[in-house]
């Protein structure tokens, strides 16, 4: 049997070179197809002698054996450079850019992301959200407010006013959000814990004023509460709206015609270099006004100032949004510039929340 | 309110540092808006001209060596004529700041000579208009001494941000008996001179006429002063003046000025000789004339208060002085007026005629009535001390005293409002120090409003006066209890559909935009708005002169704006109110958003793997759908109808409805004709989704949603193409496939739609897929045969067309 060795080595070579499938494929042919080589070779075992059968059949089925193995091998292997050759051709340059999603084109803009800084904290005090409407009645936005005729504020170069037919009240554009203080406390009875968001109107326009612009207003009422009240929620909205570990507020007596005692607040900020920085330096920055509700303010709304007393304060939201957000120029906000609106505007999915630390 | 510290000390004994008072009064309310320490002036000092020599090279310019008391002589180049050898002025060295030239000094060479400084005029200095030479300083002027404090200019200027109710500060008496009541030294008492009448009558009588009308003036005084000498003031009247930013005149001009700051008593000075006949004050005339002291000439009605003689106004009253009757160096006889107008009638008076004057201010927030005989007699011996003269009686008409206010106070309420626990005496010793009467010993007392009080007239306002001088920092902040008995859900269902529906934009790619409420008279029209009652009596401008009908004019807008400046792909909206009326019902809640160009949702231009689109109708039908459903209404609740508004393209525009009555929104292009009246050259698309119309959910009574029900045989699916008349709507044809068996038809698609020549000009095809889900058992051919023909069956009869093959 010495030429089976020699046979075996024939096949060898020819597995070995073949470097397609398709060559393989034919050597398995030639090799262990019906009329194969090998194939053949079994085929004689039947007219050999029970002898010669007796060892050649081992060492053909043996060859047999090793020949399919070895075809299975080079297969996969060929399969695999095939492969690899394929994958490499589909390459792709994969630093192309992609499209933005959506969601991270689009922008909310500082004021209503502003306003949900707001309600996300006072909700966490059990205040609800209170609105009402812009164009207002004299009484709701001056007398029930305690505002005496011929008050400055009561002016057309102060207040737009709405033309009046003749036949009925002039109306106006509100001038402040307070005129919701008074349609709160006539159709709630106390306990009353609001915030007032809205917009407001005065005949203004400067890099800090604008004929329209944005307020919140806090109005608690109740039989209890204090002054002290008043300064521990609004040191702890200046702290978490302003993410600041502490902050310097300063209170001091002022004048409303719908609160009284009155206060201005001031919060202490460094202004010395590029960034306006809280809680340090020796500046006072104005924010924002209130104090407790004017005895009259609550009798114009059926309330006995004996029993009933609360506080109520006010600012600006364009105002604050600018502070905590450095943006120079109260105009550009209803200025719709794309650039501005992508450069100050906040991602869809930056949602104003405790848990997370109100802004990101 | 200004005033310097050292008039302060004049009513005021205080050993306290100027950081100490203005801290003070701000925490009283008082808010110091600004304090000048004038350190501005102390480069300066005076020196004298050693020699004068003429530039060798200029005709009009000397070379001077000046001492400046120290060190050997400066040598510098002036050209003031008055510039001499043994002058004494004012010298600024090198490095000092000039304010009246806004430069800081270098030696500069003029002419070839060096200058090492410069002797100043008064303007540059800003201390007057005077530039005609130099400053000429008497000869005893110490030479090296800061000229600041020579003249006085190293006095401190304080301003106070004066709140509209405290007219009793608008005078440095006032401020400095706040500042003693809160512990800032001691008022020095003040007691009304008195004058030594000489018997004489005064010999201009004054009668007020108001015939039967309310009258306006609530007493007059006045008294006439003969043979007086009107000069200048002296020099510490005219320093104060000036340090507060008033320009001295003649004596009794600034007599009067000075006494309308240091003891908030306006007063008027007229010069008797040129008074005609007596006086009376009486309403203005209609048409009546009045050349008012600052020049200009007043037209004066009824409404106005006046001081007239038989020639006519002579003053506008308590508001401003006439030019006629003025002061001067020639005045010899006087009358000083001191007077009480009514407060509503001068700042009307005021506002009407545009003046703002230092009387006017006083008068409109309240003088102390009090104080107006004793105001007088304060002028007059000021008059006397400075101009001489002979006084005449004083005589007064119109006054009748007011009752004082009483207030019931119970200590307690400083505790109610404040949560101040204050000790008893403190409070009395506050009160007493601010001029309040303290009557009673028990909890509750009789409090006595002083008449210069005019604000304090309740409890919560004797609370402020205490609060403010005790020191509102002594409060101690207290948390306000969490009530969570209140509702859990915090926001109304309307504010809830607000915030989603913006977070749900900003989602699909568009930027919010914040426009005016008021827009143009003629967009409004377009817009369906421009109502009488909704267009602005004032407007700031005229394109903000009606309440909006509608978002889009502004977002329009705001498109043009950007695409003036370069960008052209744009994606725009805006949550906020438009106006429908004047009523609260009437104001709406809108989203509304404007597409432009390829700024579709999946981004625009040009892209290496495929260009954007032109965005079309469908995007923004798509912006509206989002917002709907945001709101919480299942899209295929919606109907969408095709007529909408007018600004809308009438065939590439919806309405979507909620049943046949509840208008949620349109989307649309807008009309070519809107753009074009807009100035606008491109197409867009836009939006506008009434989110008040959005129906609240009803709460249901569990969270726990419908049980799921899974089938577990296979999903099939069916193509169908039909040919219809181009009218017939994708609505329909999806309508008529669904309830072909609402049981097994899970959903329809439509998957393709062309119009083409040879399906004729009228047609058009629709291709929809439509899936089935068995539920009881996998479908047979023969099955899907029946239903596939019932598909076809009902489409055919709803649209009137046929199966394409």
């Amino acid at each position: 049997m010495k030429n089976i060795e020699t046979f075996e080595q024939e096949i060898r070579n020819a597995i070995d070179a073949a470097d397609t499938i398709e060559a393989l494929e034919a050597v398995r042919i030639v090799v262990l197809g019906k009329k194969g080589t090998i194939s053949e070779k079994l085929k004689s075992l039947g007219s050999m002698s029970a002898e010669m059968r007796k060892t050649a059949g081992p060492l053909l089925n043996s060859l047999k054996k090793q020949i399919n193995k070895l075809l299975i091998e080079k297969r996969d292997q060929l399969k695999k450079t095939a492969l690899g050759v394929q994958l490499a051709y589909e390459k792709v340059d994969v630093t192309l850019p992609v499209r933005q999603t959506p969601a991270e084109r689009g922008r909310i803009h500082p004021i209503s992301q502003v306003i949900d800084e707001i309600t996300t904290i006072f909700s966490d005090m059990r205040f609800t959200i209170a609105t009402g409407p812009d164009i207002e009645t004299d009484y709701y936005n001056f007398t029930a407010l305690n505002f005496p005729e011929g008050h400055p504020a009561r002016e057309m170069h102060d207040t737009f006013f709405l033309n009046s037919d003749g036949r009925r009240e002039r109306k106006l554009l509100r001038t402040h959000t307070s005129p919701v203080q008074i349609r709160t406390m006539k159709k709630q009875k106390p306990p009353i814990r609001i915030v007032i968001l809205g917009k407001a109107y005065r005949m203004d326009s400067d890099t800090t004023h604008a004929p329209m612009f944005h307020q919140i207003e806090g109005l608690v009422i109740d039989k209890t509460a204090t002054i002290a009240n008043m300064m521990w929620i609004l040191e702890r909205f200046c702290k978490i709206f302003f993410e600041l570990s502490s902050v310097k507020m300063r209170f001091r007596p002022s004048f409303f015609p719908f609160t009284e005692p009155s206060m201005e607040v001031d919060i202490q900020y460094d202004r010395s270099g590029v960034d306006v920085k809280f809680s340090e330096g020796k500046d006072w920055l104005e924010i924002l006004g209130c104090g407790m509700v004017h005895p009259n303010v609550l009798r114009n709304c059926s309330l006995d100032p004996e029993e009933y007393q609360g506080f109520a304060w006010g600012m600006g939201i364009d105002r604050i949004a600018m502070l905590k957000y450095g943006m120079p120029d109260l105009r550009a906000f209803f200025d719709a510039d794309i650039r501005w609106l992508k450069h100050y505007g906040f991602r869809p999915l930056d949602i104003p929340t405790l848990f997370g630390g109100l802004s990101s | 309110m200004k005033f310097t510290l050292s008039w302060l000390k004049n009513h005021l004994e205080t050993e306290k540092s100027l950081e100490e008072i203005t801290d003070t009064l701000t925490a009283i309310g008082l808010e110091v808006e600004n304090v000048d320490d004038r350190s501005a002036f102390s480069s300066f000092v005076i020196a004298k001209v050693l020699t004068a020599e003429k530039h060798p090279d200029a005709d009009k310019l000397q070379v001077l060596n000046v001492d400046t008391g120290e060190g050997k002589p400066i040598q510098i180049v002036c050209g003031a004529l008055n510039a001499r050898a043994d002058l004494i002025g004012v010298f600024a060295p090198l490095g000092a700041y000039v304010p009246g030239l806004d430069t800081t000094l270098v030696v500069r060479k003029i002419r070839g000579i060096k200058s090492f400084g410069m002797m100043c005029s008064e303007r540059e200095l800003l201390l007057s208009n005077e530039h005609k030479g130099i400053i000429d300083l008497p000869t005893d002027a110490p030479i090296g001494m800061p000229f600041a404090a020579y003249a006085g200019l190293d006095d401190p200027v304080i301003d106070i941000n004066l709140t509209p109710n405290r007219s009793d500060c608008a005078s440095v008496y006032g401020i400095a008996r706040d500042l003693a009541a809160a512990g800032i030294g001691t008022l020095k008492e003040i007691g009304a001179p008195s004058i030594i009448n000489q018997a004489e009558k005064t010999s201009v009588k004054i009668e007020l006429e108001f015939n039967g009308a309310e009258s306006l003036c609530l007493g007059f005084a006045w008294r006439v002063i003969k043979d007086i000498k009107n000069g200048p003031a002296p020099k510490w009247m005219q320093q104060r003046l000036t340090a507060i930013g008033l320009h001295p005149i003649n004596a009794l001009v600034d007599i009067t000025n000075y006494l309308t700051f240091d003891l908030g008593r306006p007063l008027h000075v007229f010069d008797a000789d040129k008074i005609n006949s007596n006086l009376t004050v009486r309403p203005g005339r209609t048409g009546e004339r009045l050349k008012a002291l600052n020049g200009k000439e007043y037209v004066l009605s009824s409404r106005n208060c006046v001081v007239a003689d038989v020639d006519g106004a002579i003053s506008i009253a308590g508001i401003i002085g006439g030019e006629k009757t003025g002061c001067d160096q020639k005045t010899k006889n006087i009358i000083i007026e001191s007077a009480l107008w009514n407060p509503d009638s001068i700042a009307r008076t005021g506002r009407e005629l545009g003046i703002i004057s230092d009387a006017r201010y006083r008068f409109e927030r309240g003088v102390d009535p009090d104080f107006m005989l004793p105001g007088l007699e304060f002028a007059t011996q000021m008059v006397l001390d400075i101009c001489g003269g002979k006084s005449t009686e004083a005589e007064v008409i119109g006054f009748e005293p007011s009752a004082m206010r009483k207030i019931q106070f119970p200590f307690s309420e400083i505790k109610r409002l404040t949560s101040l626990d204050m000790p008893e005496d403190k409070i009395r010793t506050i009160l007493n120090n601010l001029g309040f009467k303290v009557a009673g010993k028990s909890k509750t007392v009789i409090v006595t409003v002083p008449r210069w009080r005019p604000d304090v007239s309740e409890k919560a306002d004797l609370v402020e006066e205490i609060m403010r001088i005790y020191g509102v920092g002594r409060i101690e902040p207290q948390p306000l209890e969490n009530d969570l008995t209140a509702q859990n859900r915090i926001l109304t269902p309307l504010q809830i559909n607000i915030r989603n529906a913006r977070r749900a934009l900003a989602c699909r790619g568009m930027l919010e935009v914040i426009t005016w409420s008021f827009i143009s008279e003629k967009t409004a029209y377009i817009f369906g708005g421009g109502k009488p009652e909704l267009k602005l009596a004032n407007p700031i401008a005229s394109d903000m002169s009606d309440m909006r009908p509608s978002l889009l004019p502004g977002l329009i807008k705001a498109i043009q704006r950007n695409v003036d400046l370069g960008f052209s792909d744009l994606a725009f909206f805006e949550v906020s109110d438009i106006y429908e009326g004047d009523t609260p019902e009437k104001q709406r809640c809108v989203a509304g958003g404007v597409r432009r160009h390829t700024e579709g949702l999946g981004g625009s231009g040009r892209f290496w793997n495929g260009n954007a689109t032109a965005v079309d109708v469908f995007d923004v039908k798509a912006d509206a759908i989002t917002v709907l459903e945001a709101c919480g209404i299942a899209g295929d609740k919606l109907q969408i109808e095709s007529t909408a508004p007018s600004w809308y393209h009438p065939g590439r525009s919806g309405v979507i409805m909620l049943g046949l009555r509840v208008i949620l929104g349109y989307f649309g292009e807008l009309h070519p004709e809107t753009l074009e009246a807009l100035d606008i050259h491109s197409p867009l698309f836009g939006f506008e989704v009434f989110i008040d119309a959005v129906p609240t959910a009803e709460k249901k009574a569990t969270r726990t949603r419908v049980p799921l029900v899974l089938s577990s045989f296979q999903k099939v699916t069916r193509d169908f193409a039909f040919v219809v008349n181009k009218n017939v709507t994708a609505a329909r044809i999806i309508r008529a496939a669904a309830e072909a068996d609402k049981k097994l038809i899970q959903s329809v698609q439509v998957f393709d739609l062309f119009e083409e020549r040879n399906l004729g000009t009228t047609k058009k095809s629709i291709a929809i897929e439509v899936s089935i889900q068995p539920v009881e058992r996998t479908l047979t051919n023969e099955d899907l045969e029946i239903l596939s023909k019932k598909i076809i069956d009902n489409i055919i009869k709803t649209s009137g067309g046929y199966l394409r093959k």
